[in-house]
C-alpha cells in the first residue's frame, strides 16, 4: 500500500519521491522519530525480491539512470533501509549486506585517483553493478510479461463436456477355479462329442504331461488352456492334461490369466 | 466416413478429454479408418472457422489442440467463480523467467542473477505442476541439475512454443556501456530518454 501511494504520485514529483502524505504535505526525508507498525514494514520488506530489487527500486524511486547511479546517495539511502529492517528485529538476508559491502567498495575504489597511464584502463568500478540491475531488471520485466500471458483457469477456461467413463477391462483378472470348472467341462463336452473310435491305450502319465505343459510353456511363453486338449487323446487324455495343470498350479509353477470374464484362459510360466 | 461425422468426432473427443491432443492422438480415434492427417488438419481448420465467433475457441498448443474459453469472457465467467485463482507470488514468476528464457539454467545461476537464494518450495512447486524438469546434469563440481521448462509449461500459459514468449529486454554490453558512462557524463540530460528507451525494449 505505502509503495502503490508513492507510485501514484511520481508523475507530479520529479525529485525525490515522498514516502507519505502528511496533512497534504508531500514527506520526503523519513523522520528519525518515525514509528513504523511493524506489520507495515514486513509489507515493504516483502515486495523486494532481494538486494538488487530493493537497489532497482531507490534507482527509479528517483528518476536517475541505472547507467549513471550516484553510488554515496544511493548507497546512503540503502544503508537507511537496512538499519531499519535492523531496528525492528526482521530478521535480515545476508544478501542484503552483501550488496552493502560491494556498495560501500565501489564508492571506495572510486573515491582513488586513477592511474595516469594507460596501459591499465581500469574498468568503471560501476559496471559490474549497472550489468547485474540490468540483467536483473530485464527478468524482472520478463516475469511480469509472462505473469500478463494469458493463464489457464485465470483467463481461459479449457472447454469439457462429461465423458461416462467405460469400465477398464485392460485388467488382468484372477482365474476363479470354478471358471477353470467350468472350462474343463465344455472341454469335456466337445471331447464326448468328438470321440469316434476307441483310443489306443496308451499310459498317459500326470508327470509326463506335467513336463510337457512346461516345455511348452518354456517355448511360447503363453499359451491357450484350451490348446491342451486334442480330440486325438479323448476323454483320458484331457483328464491327464487337466491333472497336470492342477499339479503345476499347485506347485506355483504357472499362472493362469483371464483377459476378460468368460474369455479364453492363458497359461503363464509362473513369475 | 463422412466428413461431417468425422469432424463431429474430432470436436467431442477434444471436449472429453483433459489434455491437448494432438492429431496424432486424433487419427487414433480411427484405426479402421483410413483418416490421414491431411483430413484431420482439414476438419480442424473448419472448427477452428467455425468457433471463430463463438464464446470458446480451438487453440493450437504445444502438445497439440485444446477447446477452450476466449479470454474475453474471462470478466464475466469470473463472477461465477468460487474462488479466485491464485497468485504467483513476484520469487516464483521470477524464477519461472529465468528457466524459460535461459534454459538450460542450475539454481546457482538463478541465484546469481536474483541476488538470492531460490527457494525450494517454488522449485517444488513448479516440478509438481510439471512447468519445469530437470534436463540434465553440468558436469561440474556438485553436479547442478540443469533445469527447463516443459510443455505443460507452454499449454498453461497458452503458447504454442517458446519462441511465443515475449521477447527479452537487451542488454547493453559493457563496452557500449563504458561509452554510455562517458556519454553520460557529458550530456546528462538525455539520461530520462535512455531509461525510456531501456523499458520499451
Amino acid at each position: 500500500m505505502i509503495l502503490s501511494d508513492t507510485d501514484s504520485n511520481k508523475t507530479v514529483m520529479q525529485s525525490e519521491m515522498p514516502f507519505a502524505m502528511v496533512e497534504g504535505r508531500p514527506l520526503t526525508v523519513m523522520p528519525t522519530d518515525l514509528y513504523i507498525p511493524p506489520d507495515a514494514l514486513e509489507v515493504i520488506l516483502e515486495a523486494f525480491e532481494g538486494p538488487l530489487d530493493l537497489l532497482l527500486y531507490l534507482i527509479r524511486r528517483q528518476n536517475l539512470d541505472i547507467l549513471d547511479i550516484p553510488i554515496f546517495e544511493i548507497t546512503k539511502q540503502y544503508v537507511q533501509y537496512i538499519e531499519l529492517m535492523h531496528h525492528l528485529n526482521f530478521e535480515l538476508a545476508a544478501e542484503y549486506l552483501v550488496m552493502a559491502a560491494m556498495l560501500a567498495e565501489i564508492k571506495s575504489r572510486m573515491l582513488l585517483p586513477k592511474p595516469s597511464s594507460d596501459e591499465e584502463q581500469e574498468d568503471d568500478p560501476r559496471a559490474e553493478l549497472i550489468r547485474r540491475l540490468q540483467e536483473y531488471e530485464r527478468f524482472k520485466q520478463a516475469a511480469e510479461d509472462i505473469d500478463g500471458l494469458p493463464r489457464v483457469d485465470r483467463d481461459v477456461f479449457v472447454a469439457k463436456v462429461y465423458l461416462d467413463k467405460q469400465q477398464d477391462n485392460e485388467v488382468v483378472l484372477e482365474v476363479d477355479i470354478k471358471d477353470l470348472l467350468m472350462a474343463f467341462k465344455e472341454v469335456m463336452a466337445r471331447a464326448d462329442l468328438k470321440v469316434s473310435h476307441e483310443v489306443e491305450r496308451e499310459v498317459l502319465s500326470v508327470r509326463d504331461r506335467m513336463t510337457l505343459v512346461l516345455d511348452r510353456l518354456f517355448q511360447h511363453k503363453t499359451i491357450s488352456f484350451r490348446s491342451l486338449f486334442t480330440k486325438e487323446e479323448g476323454r483320458q487324455g484331457a483328464l491327464v492334461s487337466f491333472l497336470a495343470v492342477l499339479e503345476l498350479l499347485k506347485a506355483q509353477s504357472l499362472e493362469l490369466v483371464q483377459n476378460k470374464p468368460f474369455g479364453e484362459i492363458y497359461i503363464q510360466a509362473a513369475g | 466416413m463422412e466428413l461431417k461425422e468425422l469432424k463431429n468426432t474430432v470436436e467431442a473427443a477434444l471436449l472429453a478429454f483433459d489434455e491437448p491432443l494432438a492429431i496424432k492422438d486424433l487419427m487414433q480415434l480411427f484405426p479402421e479408418q483410413e483418416i490421414t492427417s491431411n483430413d484431420i488438419n482439414l476438419v480442424l481448420n473448419e472448427l477452428e472457422n467455425e468457433y471463430q465467433d463463438r464464446g470458446i475457441e480451438l487453440k493450437r498448443l504445444s502438445k497439440g489442440y485444446r477447446l477452450q474459453t476466449r479470454e474475453k469472457v474471462q470478466p464475466w465467467l469470473q463472477n461465477l467463480q468460487q474462488q479466485k485463482p491464485k497468485k504467483l507470488s513476484r520469487a516464483l514468476l521470477e524464477t519461472l523467467a529465468l528457466i524459460a528464457y535461459r534454459q538450460p539454467i542450475t539454481r546457482g545461476e538463478i541465484e546469481d542473477i536474483r541476488g538470492v537464494a531460490v527457494s525450494s518450495k517454488i522449485i517444488h512447486y513448479m516440478m509438481d505442476r510439471d512447468w519445469i524438469r530437470i534436463l540434465g546434469y553440468r558436469d561440474v563440481p556438485g553436479k547442478p541439475a540443469m533445469l527447463g521448462t516443459s510443455k505443460a509449461f507452454l499449454d498453461y500459459f497458452n503458447l504454442s512454443s517458446l519462441q511465443d514468449l515475449p521477447s527479452l529486454a537487451e542488454i547493453k554490453d559493457i563496452e557500449t556501456l563504458e561509452q554510455e558512462l562517458v556519454f553520460n557524463e557529458l550530456n546528462n540530460q538525455a539520461d530520462k530518454n535512455q531509461t525510456e528507451e531501456l523499458n520499451e525494449n
